[in-house]
């Protein structure tokens, strides 16, 4: 299943994932995913995109391994996956210091490189000063800061994020979007990006996917051309306007 | 980025120049600690009120419904309180029988959380076990404990364990059901967590289901504290036996129709049970109350 990267194998030509013709059927009958294929490669930032329920947090449980995909196959090193969940899922009764720590406890850091760690991703996230803060105290878009520090510290090849920033304002998404790809040109991981935000998957990605309604496939790749690191304003660049247009586009032909 | 647009841009821009200096809170952060206060006055005078109302009816019952030579049926409240209260050596015996039924009500809760926390515990792994066991976790909580003291007496004797063991039987349920339901309470979303990261059962148990299950069983101890003291005066009024527990005491004030002993014994048991629920309320509040969302007072 998982491949063990071989020290012959080139490095630059193995994928750090790949989806080959993934399908998924839900013991009730429901065809979710139908033959995708795709790889995410080292230095990428790939970002799919669909309608509601069309199966693309499945391709992510499928990856993770938390779902067993019933068609075709999904290689990647499941021994260190970053996974940026559509909730923050903080543990409330952990400080956002003990919050980011707790993926280490699970693989047995120890303490002094725990407390140092979680230093540099709280610092890193832009949460530095709320170390002592239970989520209870924090607002919708610095717990997914907390969540996206705890998932750093560990220091993953490959980092997937199921919808991260739907439930926060647009304002604070647009940030929280600024600083993923600030944390993306720092810390090199291969992004796998799950949204229904048009902006956020051409801002985000070198590449979109267009995935159809149920069961979902893949019906359009678009290379995203911007070089990093990306500004704000981007956003406002005609040419960024033209290929959210054509994405839109093709979105509504997956619709139907 | 000129402008601050946003709580999380200026923590962004605190971040880009790593500036160290105090916590800038955000307009959408919840307010941390700080709660409304209400008034004193409002809080305390509607029970003092009603009590008020109360002691008046009590009066009235004592003095215009009940005939003179009928009122040790219900003796006025300053009798109650002088012969009852600050009689000497009625007061040092009812000490005596709270401290004898107090010992029954804490060994009988801490045998209950015990056996309650460790029957959660493995219902919460085995699915079939809890299958197995839950239908009669229930009889055990319908059914009137009245009908199986006798029973009791006979196996175990009319002593200090009988006791302990009514205790036991009345207060079991509320923990085993609420600690039960607090270790399946942790979301999925941390259980996800957990499994990407290859957690074990033990793991899982310690870090998120334990936790996560504080609230529920601390609503758990604080019903069967209360109901620990019930069943340390149930048993001392049916094994009369060993220590004077106030449940003899009860027995003894009503055959003797001493009203107003019997009143005051009421009242301490009464203060018995607020006692530990007030403490098991404290507790509550000391270990999750900084993190809870949900905390009942």
């Amino acid at each position: 299943m998982a491949f063990s990267a071989s020290p012959t194998a080139d490095a630059a030509s193995t994928p750090t994932l790949s989806f080959r013709n993934i399908s998924m059927q839900f013991p009730d009958g429901t065809r979710a995913i139908s033959d995708v294929s795709f790889d995410v490669g080292k230095g990428e930032f790939v970002t799919v995109v669909g309608p509601s329920g069309c199966g693309k947090s499945t391709l992510l449980k499928i990856a993770s391994g938390l779902l067993k995909e019933t068609g075709g196959e999904c290689l990647l090193d499941r021994s260190n996956i970053g996974y940026v969940f559509q909730d923050a899922t903080l543990l409330p009764w952990r400080t956002v210091r003990g919050n980011v720590e707790l993926l280490m406890e699970l693989h047995g850091v120890s303490k002094p490189e725990r407390t140092a760690e979680a230093q540099r991703a709280i610092e890193l996230v832009g949460l530095k000063g709320f170390e002592k803060h239970h989520p209870k105290s924090l607002s919708g878009g610095m717990k997914m800061r907390a969540s996206l520090a705890r998932t750093l510290t560990l220091k993953p090849p490959l980092l997937m994020f199921d919808e991260p920033f739907g439930a926060v304002d647009e304002i604070t998404r647009e940030y929280l979007n600024e600083e993923t790809l600030k944390l993306f040109t720092q810390e090199r991981f291969a992004g796998l990006f799950i949204t229904h935000s048009i902006s956020e998957a051409v801002f985000l990605s070198t590449r979109v996917l267009v995935m159809s309604a149920r069961p979902g496939r893949i019906v359009a790749t678009y290379d995203v051309p911007f070089a990093y690191p990306r500004q704000p304003e981007l956003r406002f660049d005609p040419a960024f306007a033209a290929l959210s247009g054509e994405i839109s586009h093709a979105l509504r032909g997956a619709h139907v | 980025m000129s402008t601050t647009l946003s709580p999380d841009s200026a923590a962004l821009a605190m971040a880009d120049q790593s500036s160290v200096g105090d916590p800038v809170l955000p307009d959408d952060a919840p307010p941390t600690g700080v709660k409304r206060r209400e008034g004193v006055a409002a809080i305390v005078l509607p029970p003092v009120l009603l009590g008020a109302i109360i002691v008046g009816l009590w009066y009235t019952v004592s003095y215009a419904v009940l005939d003179a030579d009928r009122r040790f049926l219900l003796e006025p409240p300053h009798r109650v309180w002088q012969k009852g209260f600050m009689n000497g050596e009625a007061r040092s015996e009812m000490f005596s029988g709270m401290w004898s039924s107090g010992k029954v009500a804490f060994w009988g809760l801490l045998i209950a959380i015990t056996l309650g926390a460790a029957l959660a515990v493995l219902m919460s792994q085995s699915k079939l076990l809890e299958r197995a066991v839950f239908p009669y976790s229930v009889v055990l909580q319908s059914m009137p404990i009245l009908a199986i003291v006798p029973l009791i007496g006979f196996w175990f004797g009319y002593g200090f364990n009988s006791r302990v063991f009514v205790t036991v039987l009345i207060s079991l349920f509320p923990i085993v059901v609420n600690t039960l339901f607090g270790l399946t309470s942790a979301d999925q979303g941390m259980h996800d967590l957990l499994t990407l990261h290859s957690a074990g059962r033990l793991t899982r148990l310690r870090k998120i289901q334990f936790p996560a299950a504080l609230p529920a069983i601390f609503a758990g101890l604080r019903i069967s504290a209360g109901l620990s003291v019930i069943g340390a005066i149930v048993g001392d009024f049916f094994f009369g036996q060993g220590d004077v527990g106030i449940g003899q005491l009860l027995k003894r004030y009503a055959a003797r129709l001493e009203g107003e002993n019997l009143l005051t014994a009421v009242f301490l048991s009464a203060g018995m049970g607020v006692a530990v629920f007030m403490l098991f309320g404290w507790l509550n509040n000391k270990m999750v109350g900084k993190w809870a969302t949900v905390s009942r007072r």
